[in-house]
């Protein structure tokens, strides 16, 4: 990027903020229409009953957990990835950060949604609030839905915290330059910041504080999100392996879902000069390291299970290495690994577009891999007279497609009215400490001193 | 006449800023009644090291541990709430390993709630009507200034601050800068 001046930054940034074009508004009501048709088919299965989806004993898990897991694991994108490149002091994490810590709020509060959807009665849901009840029903600890409740709860404060805490010192930006309604309501959400060198401190250290606290609450989560299904003795899921391996794969599923996002953001909100091809390239790496550890990781469980030879394992693994599945399975390793790695590791490939591809295919090949984890193990559990088959009915279909298009209009509602990039981090980013600059100009005065 | 509330300079630059808070500090200004703004952190200056100091980190841990003190009592309390006797089969009735996932996840919200109330008491927000406060610092502008300079001390703070660099002295007299 060439040097930009503060104003320059600050002009561009919140250029987008200034008004929506009638092709926004087109793609926000086409969005709407899908997320509206989405809860109508919510609706419908409340009042008709959970039968009108295709959950049939023996497969009681479906798309609608495949959808939690998935979203569970791209909220991994932001919070986690921030954090890290927070602690690591990564200068080029800059534009990054806040692109990443929306998709977790909202991925999260997505994923969240589906258990109380696939509960069929979700007016009792709140059966799962640890409360002391006076039919003396007390919830089960020992149960990992609890856990899950516990762990998402404290993700979700955490990662909205994360995502708030620098977003007011550019509330206060936008609060300076607006008028009328609009200068309220961003007077109001900038809480008053004057920018004080003790509020730049608090606001570094509690920022610190909180990436050294939400990493390993994040691993936690999918920890936990995997012991649903570890903690069963289900063919295939009673694995020690499950918690590190649903880990890797929800951090892989987070950097693809973010290289996704800043590259569509890049090109609707012209954000070419700030999300430059380094950090697509840097990113790309990642996703390269990440799609080799999970294919790691997937060798790893299926050798496993090819040696131990015990039947019920052997009946899920061949279903999908070469029964009903195995279209499935092997799209899945073909969207995982073998496109994106040759995309990834050959450097002219790894640039915009390559990236971005890569990172669609790795989109879809992760949710594969949740729809595969689960509905395979429960159509063939230990017992051949119970194995049975699934198919997912339009309510299922209509309500995945639903939550996809809400994320994606949440994303653009939240790039029009908040600055997409942090602006002060950005800027801060520009300029040098002033014994770097002594160094540059005065190194013999530096070194004397 | 109106008493002035606080006399201040606009710098445009980090290293004027600079000088401008060495000039006031060389004209005897107490640090507590020295104020900058800016907007955005400038590591490093000597302007932005006033109020480092800060038990955040402390805090966020005694928050961590009550959290978790919280988490265990809460898990501890729900296993052994039952009203009837359970037979266990010789299992233990507080199941440890659940306990301490309960126990870990609200040590960690504990830690995180903590520090965001910390913060919030600590910068004293929200407060929508600050003391001082000039539109221009989000212009890049760095406030230099000091709060309820005395009569005899106000030429001298402002004429300090031009020699340093600064744009502008402003003087504010309750809300209006003038």
């Amino acid at each position: 990027m060439t040097a930009k001046t503060p104003e320059q930054i600050t002009r561009d940034l919140l250029r987008p903020l200034s008004g929506v074009s009638p092709r926004y508004m087109f793609w926000a009501a086409l969005l709407a229409g899908v997320a509206v048709a989405a809860l109508c088919a919510f609706l419908y299965q409340v009042y008709t009953g959970l039968g009108v989806s295709g959950l049939r004993t023996p497969v009681f898990w479906g798309f609608y957990i495949t959808n939690f897991v998935f979203w569970i694991g791209l909220s991994h994108a932001g919070t986690l990835i921030s954090a890290i490149l927070r602690l690591a002091n990564a200068t080029w994490r800059r534009p990054v950060t806040r692109c990443a810590e929306v998709i977790t709020v909202f991925a999260l509060s997505i994923g969240a949604a589906f258990p109380i959807i696939h509960l069929g009665r979700p007016w009792l849901a709140f059966f799962l609030f640890p409360y002391p009840s006076e039919r003396g029903i007390w919830p089960n600890i020992r149960s990992p839905l609890l856990w899950d409740f516990f762990a998402i709860n404290t993700y979700l404060i955490s990662s909205v915290t994360f995502l708030l805490l620098p977003m007011v010192p550019d509330f206060a930006l936008v609060r300076d330059r607006a008028a009328g309604w609009k200068k309220k309501i961003y007077g109001a959400v900038a809480l008053g910041w004057t920018g004080t060198p003790r509020q730049w401190h608090r606001l570094e250290t509690a920022m610190h504080i909180m990436a050294i606290a939400v990493i390993p609450v994040a691993v936690s989560v999918h920890s936990i999100v995997s012991w649903d299904f570890a903690m069963a003795p289900v063919p295939m899921w009673h694995s020690t392996i499950f918690a590190p391996y649903f880990v890797a794969g929800a951090i892989f599923s987070g950097i693809a879902a973010l290289i996704l996002a800043m590259a569509l953001l890049r090109k609707l909100l012209h954000l070419e000069e700030y999300l430059l091809p380094i950090h697509f390239e840097n990113l790309g790496k990642l996703l390269l390291v990440m799609s080799l550890l999970w294919f790691y990781f997937v060798f790893a469980e299926r050798l496993t299970a090819w040696y131990g030879n015990e039947p019920s394992e052997m009946a899920v693994f061949w279903v999908t290495q070469h029964g009903s599945y195995a279209p499935l399975f092997w799209t899945m390793v073909f969207c995982n690994f073998l496109i994106p790695f040759p995309i990834l590791a050959i450097k002219k490939l790894r640039t915009i577009t390559g990236t971005a591809i890569a990172s669609f295919l790795v989109v879809v090949g992760m949710w594969l891999e949740r729809f595969l984890i689960i509905v395979p193990s429960l159509s063939h559990k230990y017992l051949p007279y119970k194995w049975g088959t699934y198919r997912p009915t339009w309510v299922e279909i209509t309500i995945t497609a639903g939550t996809f298009c809400t994320m994606v209009l949440l994303y653009m509602i939240f790039s029009k009215i908040v600055p997409i990039i942090s602006v002060w981090e950005l800027k801060a980013g520009q300029h040098e400490e002033p014994h770097a600059l002594r160094l540059a100009t005065q190194p013999d005065q530096v070194e004397a001193d | 006449m109106p008493i002035p509330e606080a006399i201040y300079g606009l710098f445009s630059d980090p290293s004027s800023a600079e000088r401008g808070m060495d000039a006031l500090s060389r004209a005897g200004i107490r640090p507590d009644r020295i104020v900058v703004m800016s907007a955005e952190p400038f590591d490093g200056y000597s302007f932005s090291k006033m109020d480092e100091a800060t038990p955040m980190p402390w805090l966020a841990a005694v928050g961590g541990i009550v959290g978790g003190t919280c988490g265990f009592l809460l898990a501890r309390l729900t296993q052994e709430a039952y009203p009837f006797p359970l037979i266990t089969g010789g299992m233990p009735l507080l199941a440890p390993w659940p306990t301490g996932i309960v126990t870990y996840e609200l040590t960690m919200l504990g830690a995180v709630l903590t520090t965001i109330v910390t913060l919030l008491i600590t910068t004293r927000l929200p407060n929508w009507k600050p003391k001082l406060y000039d539109p221009e610092v989000s212009n890049g502008k760095i406030l230099i200034g000091v709060l309820e300079p005395s009569d005899a001390t106000r030429t001298e703070i402002g004429s300090r601050l031009l020699g340093a660099g600064a744009e502008q002295i402003k003087t504010t007299f309750g809300d209006v800068p003038s």
